[in-house]
């Protein structure tokens, strides 16, 4: 019942996704703003029915509809209600539900927002937008149709995935994945909107598109944090990032996006980079639909890629359609965005921003081709591996010239500097560079890549927090403000200058602990009888037994490890195994107790069926939490940037855009003739 | 303490027939280094020093017993190459055609630093606008 | 709209939507095996299961790839936990049974698994019909680059690894490798042995 009418409902926001299609073009041509009345509909009704479909689906997971195929797949009695409900995305046809459905959201947000805006950008942006939503509709009814039924009906399932129930991170992660993920197809949308539109020379669907890169990006942030620490929690060997084509499918359009929210600036300030960050806005939608293609398709093999099927060949073919579509639409539009604009002086922010966004295509580059490469080899016959070592040597100079510049960016003036200037700005941050280095060495830092991240790390560190001092300095003395107060009106009167800043700090306490942990991971794996303690790093762990016990959905065996200090047990761990129905290997199930010291994580490696001994893996490492940390002050400095713009009273600060006027300027008409 | 935890360390290994005198971190810590490089066979794209399964810790154990009998870590990456192909590596040997793996992003690198830098000439050379 | 620069950027893609379009045409799961063609390393193991007469063996003795120089050996890796192992094991023990008499040794190789639960499962399946011997560390495993179970080497007459079967070995595959191979080793002069 529920499966008949979610599938109905798919089916008949297929045809609502043709009509708007279809509406949005004629009504620009002839003029109807009626029909673009429709075409908006399209894309609110598009969101409603997936809506349906999506509560339908949980509607039949929660009430153990097994006549509905996917939940006859990921569900189970014993399954805990929490995970039953997130196991919508455990699997691949509920996670494709999942992505239309938030795209339909996004869609029908952004053109909502954007409604009364007057010209061709948004009806065009709905046609873009329609068209990515027809692609998901098509496989949610093809060859990913989770409702399907299911004859005979089973009495109970096998549960979904064993990872996705073993951490509560599974229910943060995903989601956050994908509404990092998908946003990005929104500044697709006003990019090919502005295309279609015309309006391409104009910087409104850049201000559009900015604004919703910064939200998506702020989401894609956390969501690789979040997977990063979920990594960490739960495949038992300490490590957070494992160049993975799914991480490196996730990381690709983060940087590209990160390269755009940069560049757009230089565009906004000076009028320049216009066909490069159009060509920025685009790729990150390519890499987005290329990274899921990659996991998706099983062409390429992967920790977390989910099963096949046809709908790889689906994917082929939508990432053909974009890929041949985007290059020729921003080709075509190349020669009118050719600019003429001049820099000041090469000693200016400009070009830092430029070297910023070379360092950050490249680093994306560099992991496209990693991650291509064993096909490219394949192909000429000869099989090979491109892990953790290639992508480590490769990218580190990168990251060290990325992290170099974060503290020279923003010490630099836009426009130009003098020399007195640079020296005074770009100096002072050595100093701090020198001292972290030393301070890396003194503690026993000795590779040579881990002290030129603390130098650098040192250098980044000090240039940001010198800006806030300057600004909140600079208040202090004008108009006699307490540091709190000119901290918060300098952030609100430069929110998105001081949240970039924020952002960077976040990002250098990530580096911060990828560089320390690494550096100073220290581990040892030994079994253990009862009674008997092993000791890693100064900390010391005792083992005071084994045991197991059956919990609804799974059966443990888990070890109980006593911290030592001295004599004294200071507290209990429980690195566990959970054995799961879905799964014929067990998933050991690491513990995690982080300290000032460090974190302590153990791992029950393996145990004999008797169980009087227990071999136990235990790491030692420095500053995790920072990451974890860090990651939050990114979103942080993400929300900053996003606040609504502040505008004082006296000063307008942000030009009025022409829809917002009575009566909008002749010369901002949009241009209908240009319509394809 | 630590010489105990040696000997336990030994004794779980599989294959103890050299004395514990050798067990020493320096070899804990080459093996680690080598087990980073080799990718684990019954994995999905884990290296044998991570993954958790019993096969990666037998060639973990493998490559320390070599290790320990006085083989440099290319002979060691050698062997296992000899018997399951380049494709045990997780990063490719930089020669041949691998070579374009490893240049690529050089290029890119390089090419790029060359175009910002005539680009911001260009642009700074550029008369002042009104 | 310049159709000229579009056209010219669109075939771009066409490289990467070929190589992805070709990415299909392949496993990702199949990995040559550099072994083929060279000579099969050796091994001395114990026996665990005996296996039936007239192939049996004595539990404990040592089987030593040396000892089967002139005959075609048939090593295959197996485990109580694979369930792929299972479809396969009926085909191998009748075909040791059908070459007994013929230079021909069939050899199982316990892979990551201990004997009691391995000798349960032979029994469970209705006898093996030649023995299996144990193979602590997966040293033999390493040496022969296993990549999971079931993997089955046929060794030629003179000790060269001809073939490595990935996944359950059937009748057909069997009778045919084992027959070239005895026919190629007929030919074999014997000081080339």
């Amino acid at each position: 019942m529920t499966g008949l009418l979610a599938h109905d409902a798919l089916l008949v926001s297929l045809g609502i996704i043709l009509l708007g299609i279809i509406a949005a073009p004629v009504a620009v041509r002839r003029n109807r703003r009626d029909l673009i009345a429709l075409a908006y509909g399209a894309v609110y009704t598009n969101f409603l029915l997936v809506s349906i479909a999506t509560l339908c689906m949980i509607v039949a997971l929660v009430s153990h509809d097994f006549s509905i195929s996917y939940v006859a797949q990921v569900g189970s009695r014993s399954t805990p209600l929490f995970y039953t409900i997130i196991s919508l995305w455990g699997a691949l046809e509920g996670s494709i539900l999942f992505w239309a459905w938030v795209l339909s959201m996004y869609s029908a947000v952004a053109v909502w927002i954007n409604r009364k805006r007057e010209g061709n950008l948004i009806p065009y942006t709905a046609v873009a937008l329609l068209s990515v939503a027809f692609f998901f509709g098509v496989l949610l009814i093809g060859p990913a149709n989770p409702f399907k039924p299911v004859s005979p009906v089973p009495l109970d399932g096998p549960g979904p995935n064993a990872l996705l129930q073993n951490h509560i991170l599974m229910a943060i992660h995903p989601p956050l994945l994908y509404l990092g993920y998908v946003g990005m197809s929104v500044p697709f949308g006003f990019a090919v909107g502005a295309m279609l539109s015309g309006e391409v020379t104009n910087d409104a669907w850049i201000t559009l598109s900015r604004r919703w890169t910064m939200g998506a990006w702020a989401f894609l942030s956390a969501a690789i944090i979040a997977g990063m620490w979920w990594s960490y929690e739960v495949l038992g060997w300490g490590g957070y990032w494992a160049w993975d084509p799914v991480e490196n499918a996730s990381f690709m359009p983060w940087l590209t996006a990160t390269a755009y929210l940069h560049s757009v600036v230089v565009q906004e300030r000076r009028g320049m980079l216009r066909l490069w960050n159009l060509n920025l806005v685009m790729g990150t939608f390519v890499l987005t639909v290329l990274g899921t293609f990659l996991t998706r398709s099983g062409i390429i093999s992967s920790v977390h890629s989910f099963t096949q099927g046809t709908i790889g060949y689906y994917f082929l073919a939508f990432i053909a359609l974009v890929l041949v579509g985007a290059l020729a639409m921003v080709a075509g539009n190349s020669e009118r965005l050719r600019t003429t604009g001049r820099f000041d002086s090469a000693a200016s922010r400009e070009t830092i921003f430029l070297l910023n966004n070379l360092f950050l295509t490249a680093f994306m580059f560099t992991v496209l081709v990693g991650t291509l490469f064993p096909l490219v080899a394949e192909m000429r016959g000869a099989k090979v591996s491109v892990g953790p070592p290639f992508f480590n040597r490769m990218t580190l100079p990168v990251i060290a010239a990325l992290i170099f510049l974060m503290g020279v960016g923003p010490a630099l003036p836009w426009k130009s500097a003098s020399e007195a200037e640079v020296k005074a700005k770009l100096g002072p941050p050595f100093i701090a560079a020198f001292v972290s280095a030393a301070l890396a060495f003194a503690i026993g830092v000795r590779p040579p890549y881990a002290l030129a991240a603390f130098f650098f790390v040192g250098y980044a560190l000090f240039a940001n927090f010198r800006e806030y001092w300057i600004g909140v300095s600079a208040r202090m003395k004008a108009h006699g403000e307490s540091i709190p107060v000119a901290l918060g009106r300098l952030v609100r009167a430069n929110n998105r200058r001081y949240g970039g800043y924020v952002a960077h700090v976040g990002v250098l306490l990530v580096a911060l602990g990828i560089a320390a942990s690494s550096a100073f991971r220290a581990e040892r794996e030994v079994t253990l009888k009862p009674g008997e303690s092993m000791s890693v790093a100064g900390q010391t762990v005792r083992l005071k037994g084994l045991a197991g016990r059956q919990e609804p959905q799974r059966a443990v065996i888990a070890a109980t490890m006593e911290v030592m200090k001295g004599d004294k047990v200071i507290a209990t761990m429980e690195p566990r195994m959970n054995y799961y129905a879905t799964s014929s290997a067990p998933v050991a199930t690491p513990q995690v107790r982080s300290t000032i010291k460090g974190d302590l994580y153990l791992t029950l490696m393996a145990f004999p069926q008797d169980g009087s001994n227990a071999t136990i893996k235990m790491i030692v490492q420095p500053l995790i939490p920072w990451m974890w940390f860090g990651g939050g002050v990114i979103v942080l400095g993400a929300l900053i940037c996003m606040l609504p713009v502040y505008r004082r009273k006296d000063v307008p600060v942000v030009a009025v855009p022409p829809a917002l006027q009575p009566t909008s300027p002749p010369a901002l008409e949009p241009q209908l003739v240009d319509a394809p | 303490m630590r010489r105990l935890l040696g000997a336990f360390l030994l004794a779980s290994s599989l294959h103890a027939q050299t004395p514990p005198a050798q067990s020493d971190s320096a070899l804990d810590a080459r093996t680690t280094k080598l087990a980073l490089q080799l990718r684990c066979p019954v994995c999905q794209g884990e290296s044998i020093q991570e993954s958790p399964a019993d096969l990666a810790k037998q060639m973990r154990d493998i490559a320390r017993e070599q290790l320990r009998a006085g083989k440099s870590e290319d002979e060691v990456k050698a062997y296992f190459v000899s018997k399951y192909g380049q494709y045990i590596l997780l990063e490719p040997k930089p020669s041949g055609f691998n070579l374009l793996l490893y240049s690529l992003p050089v290029v890119l690198v390089l090419g790029g630093l060359v175009a910002v830098t005539l680009a911001v000439r260009r642009w700074t050379a550029q008369p002042q606008e009104s | 709209m310049n159709w000229k620069r579009a056209l010219i950027a669109a075939t771009a893609a066409i490289p990467l939507i070929l190589l992805l379009a070709w990415g299909f045409s392949r496993n990702p799961g199949d990995i040559p095996s550099p072994l083929p063609g060279k000579p099969a390393p050796l091994f001395a193991l114990g026996v665990f299961a005996p296996g039936q007469p007239p192939l049996e063996r004595k539990v404990g003795d040592t089987l030593r790839l040396e000892d089967f120089r002139g005959k075609v050996v048939v090593l295959n890796f197996w485990a109580s936990w694979c369930l792929a192992c299972r479809e396969e094991h009926v085909a191998l023990s009748d075909a040791a049974r059908r070459y007994t008499g013929k230079p021909v040794q069939f050899l199982g190789v316990l892979f990551n698994d201990r004997a009691p639960p391995a000798i349960d499962w032979i029994s469970e399946m209705g006898g093996q019909s030649y023995p299996s011997v144990m193979d602590p560390g997966a040293h033999v495993a390493v040496d022969f680059g296993l990549y999971g179970v079931p993997e089955t080497f046929f060794i030629d007459v003179t000790g060269r690894v001809a073939r490595k079967q990935i996944g359950p070995a059937s009748d057909v595959v069997l009778n045919h490798v084992i027959d070239s191979l005895l026919a190629a080793g007929a030919q074999t002069p014997v000081a080339a042995r």
